[in-house]
């Protein structure tokens, strides 16, 4: 699968897709709205929260927009180009799943590709500007460390939640109905890694934030560009882990991925 | 040389049984039998059975989509699974009720994307696809989107992409189901001319008898995951004594009607009388001792409907 | 004359009866539908459970911080927070809030010309079932994520008694008004193309001015009323809460009953006038 030309190909199957979306002009537009509209709600939750209070586990509104932001953009970058992976049950169903079978190309390339959601690029536009404006209000120090960490943790972010897209789509071929599953991981751990995560208590929080990596998807590479010390005691560098984390979790989501597709193979559902 | 060859395949299904409110019981159902199948380069090859009878799921563990459960299978001297991509470069698939089309793109564009996928020359990509567009009639609608096609054109459309890459053997779930009268005989007159030519094994799975007759010469019946006939149509008439039906009509009834090995009276109707008559039993001899009777106006014989043979292999 | 009203008078009885046992087959076939889902159950519920969790932190977070403040937030303390959150998971099961498309699918494929066919006002020919799956749900989807909270975290429990029977009627109401909205939504699909961005608008709207992401008393005052008469959605998920966490007296809860009885009223009969017409528009261009 190493052939220069593998990269060509993908290129034009998700120049294809754009296409295919475009051509529903009225309803294309719509859905990049109300996407940019989706973002909107959740960040209202935050402010309406620090309504009612000034603090909230410790952190301030700006401190608290600031993991906010860097958990939204990473989420809504894999949300647009692996999202559509939950329609997995979907696809096992309608026999997509075996068309792709057919095919000369990687599975799991295929599926992504011929779904991708470029209406959710709103976004992902939205997520860009709740960063920048979060990193200005808390003031964060202009260096070239912060500048690398600020490019760096979406990227990471991105990788970690698609895998999570992945490894938890994947369940689809054990469990056709398991759709739902999906969103806990997902959209739950973006729900998770949008606070700090002082306001989690106790084996919840040591379960996802380290357990299950959320923690080092915003919350500590925050710690590190807000130059404030960890309230739960972890050291400076933890901020640096995402990248580490998100490959080792793509490692692991690809390996539940070829054990699933062994399975449905077996099976055949 | 044989294209595909497959020996003792089989393929479970676990199937989970409700008993009771919490219990459950999973149960190991063979979808596939032992099912031994060896089919030669250039043949056009019929795979029938009723509803439910492993066809799909042969056909799915011919082409890589499913793990055999036991067995061995090669196509193209490929083991399909694990050779899936390579496999997938010399063989051409049609679902007849899904589609491998882009949906919402000009139909031109999906071939277009097919080259790039299966790294076709242009060159050769180009002749095979004038090849289809003269046959197929593809030219009027090959700038429509493919969901504003009808049945009948986006058949002609699925075939065509099955076939860009030039596959050695073509394998089509039901091409021609849910068609019109006039889809049908294009689809079936294209892969009549295809099969002619002997380069392209075909392997067909349908459920319209009109398709069977007139393309292939050897059919494989398969019921419960089995194999139940493997032969031509002749063998199959033979085997499950077709019975062929002779109607006379007289002047006037006659008054006795002579009696043959094999052949029976099957109504009266005035001076109309059909007779069926058994494989073995001479048409001849039957038309000599009528016409002996004297008053013979006329004469049909019907020869026996495949419908009726495969009806009656499928409830046997 | 007598014998006449006589025979009309035993039909009336009958097709009482008749109705009767057609609400009953109905609703009970939604009922059954849905207990053939269950590995969709299992899938939401543990969703809407790993949810309930997120949220409830959150909320903890709020209420500690209030409490330093030396204070309730909004009206709720830490414990009636913890209801909220948890029944609130639980309820979105029962009302069904998302994910209801099958109107809106029958009208893009045409299969709803039959719903005219069968002798139930399609109104009720959807309501019925639906009512099924909320008792079906009930049973599962919000017992589940109830019992987890209550386990793990300090509940408030309605410490009046008449609050359980309020808190009935008030999720009877939910249903009710959340079935018509998206009953609503859906029948866009008569008059528009693609129901995609009415559906997604349904479905913000609802999760945010409905109390899940927040309690929309967290709003300022002014705001949260506005949203609360002005609109139906605190009356599918934030008004049941509210009865069940008894933010308000008695006096107040039966006000909001009040508020729920309204919206349901208003979008029922907008849903009977929807319905007849799009069947005009369905006879008359045939689809």
């Amino acid at each position: 699968m190493a052939e220069p030309s593998t990269l060509a190909i993908y290129r034009r199957l998700v120049a294809a897709q754009v296409r295919s979306q475009a051509s529903y002009r009225a309803s294309f537009a719509l859905d990049l709205v109300s996407n940019v509209v989706f973002l909107g709600a959740d960040l209202l939750a935050v402010l309406v929260v620090f309504y009612r209070v000034p603090v909230l586990g410790g952190f301030s509104l700006t401190d608290t927009l600031l993991v906010f932001g860097l958990s939204s953009l990473g989420f809504s970058l894999a949300d647009l180009t692996v999202g559509n992976i939950d329609k997995m049950s979907r696809h096992v169903r309608t026999g997509l799943l075996d068309a792709v079978l057919i095919r000369p190309l990687g599975v799991l390339w295929q599926l992504l590709v011929l779904d991708v959601g470029v209406r959710r690029l709103g976004r992902v536009c939205s997520g860009v500007v709740v960063l920048v404006i979060a990193v200005r209000l808390a003031e964060v120090p202009v260096t070239p460390a912060n500048l690398l960490l600020l490019v760096v943790t979406p990227l990471a972010g991105a990788v970690f939640f698609s895998a999570v897209f992945v490894a938890t789509a994947t369940v689809a071929f054990w469990w056709v109905d398991s759709g739902e599953l999906t969103a806990a991981l997902t959209y739950g751990g973006r729900d998770f890694t949008s606070y700090p995560m002082t306001v989690y208590g106790g084996w919840f929080r040591h379960l996802l934030a380290f357990g299950l990596g959320f923690g080092f998807v915003a919350y500590y590479p925050a710690l590190v560009l807000l130059d404030r010390p960890d309230p739960l005691g972890g050291p400076a560098w933890l901020g640096w882990c995402g990248p580490l984390l998100a490959a080792v979790a793509a490692a692991l989501a690809a390996l539940v991925w070829r054990t699933g597709v062994r399975q449905y193979r077996s099976t055949g559902s | 040389m044989n294209v595909i060859e497959a020996h003792g395949l089989r393929k479970d299904f676990t199937v989970r049984v409700r008993k009771g409110l919490l219990r459950r019981e999973s149960r190991a159902v063979a979808a596939v039998d032992g099912v031994d199948l060896t089919v030669r380069r250039g043949e056009l090859l019929g795979y029938l059975g009723p509803n439910g009878a492993g066809k799909s799921t042969t056909l799915k563990m011919l082409t890589g989509v499913l793990h055999p459960s036991g067995g061995t299978v090669a196509v193209c001297g490929l083991t399909p699974v694990p050779q899936r991509i390579q496999l997938a470069r010399r063989i051409g698939v049609v679902f007849g009720q899904r589609s491998q089309l882009w949906w919402d793109l000009p139909l031109g564009d999906s071939y277009e994307l097919l080259r790039h996928i299966y790294r076709v020359p242009a060159a050769e990509h180009a002749a095979r696809l004038r090849r289809c567009r003269d046959l197929l009639e593809l030219d009027p609608f090959l700038d429509t989107p493919v969901r504003q096609l009808s049945l009948g054109q986006r058949m002609r459309g699925e075939l065509t992409a099955a076939l860009l890459h030039g596959p050695e053997v073509l394998f089509l779930d039901e091409p021609t189901i849910g068609l019109d009268v006039v889809s049908k005989q294009a689809v079936r007159g294209f892969l009549a001319e295809l099969g002619a030519t002997g380069d392209t094994t075909i392997v067909l799975t349908t459920h319209d008898l009109a398709d069977i007759e007139r393309l292939c010469r050897r059919i494989v019946v398969i019921d419960h995951g089995r194999v139940v006939h493997d032969g031509g149509i002749d063998a199959l008439h033979a085997r499950y004594g077709s019975q062929r039906r002779v109607v006379v009509d007289f002047d006037t009834a006659p008054a006795a009607v002579p009696t043959l090995p094999g052949v029976h009276l099957e109504a009266t109707a005035g001076p109309r009388l059909t007779f069926t008559l058994d494989g073995t039993a001479s048409v001849g001899a039957l038309v000599s001792a009528l016409s002996a009777l004297g008053g013979l106006r006329d004469l049909a014989v019907t020869e026996p409907e495949i419908e009726e043979v495969i009806a009656r292999l499928y409830r046997s | 004359m007598g014998f006449v009203t006589a025979t009309a008078d035993r039909l009336t009885i009958r097709n009482f009866i008749e109705t009767v046992g057609i609400f009953r087959t109905l609703s009970s076939s939604g009922f059954r539908r849905f207990s053939t889902y269950r590995q969709a159950t299992v899938a939401a519920t543990a969703t809407n459970t790993m949810f309930g969790f997120v949220r409830t932190y959150v909320m903890l977070a709020v209420a500690g911080s209030a409490v330093a403040a030396g204070g309730q937030v909004a009206g709720y303390d830490a414990p009636q927070l913890v209801t909220y959150v948890w029944a609130g998971q639980g309820l979105i099961g029962v009302v069904a809030l998302w994910g209801w498309t099958e109107l809106a699918d029958r009208i893009r494929s045409g299969d709803v010309v039959t719903d005219l066919l069968r002798p139930v006002h399609p109104v009720l020919g959807y309501l019925l079932p639906d009512l099924g799956r909320a008792a079906y749900a009930l049973l599962t989807r919000f017992v589940v994520p109830v019992a987890v909270g209550g386990l793990v975290f300090d509940m408030y429990l309605p410490q009046r008694a008449a609050t359980y029977p309020l808190f009935a009627a008030s999720v009877l109401l939910a249903v009710l008004v959340c079935f018509a909205g998206r009953f609503l939504v859906n029948a866009a699909g008569y008059w528009l193309l693609d129901t995609r961005g009415v559906l997604m608008g349904w479905a913000v709207c609802a999760g945010m001015l409905g109390g899940l992401y927040f309690p929309i008393r967290f709003l300022p005052d002014g705001l949260a009323a506005a949203v609360y008469l002005g609109t139906p959605f605190p009356s599918v998920l934030q008004i049941p809460l509210d009865v069940l966490v008894e933010r308000d007296p008695p006096a107040g809860q039966l006000g909001l009953l009040g508020i729920q009885a309204l919206w349901a009223g208003l979008l029922l009969t907008a849903c009977v006038l929807v319905q007849r017409r799009a069947e005009r528009r369905l006879v008359v261009q045939g689809g």
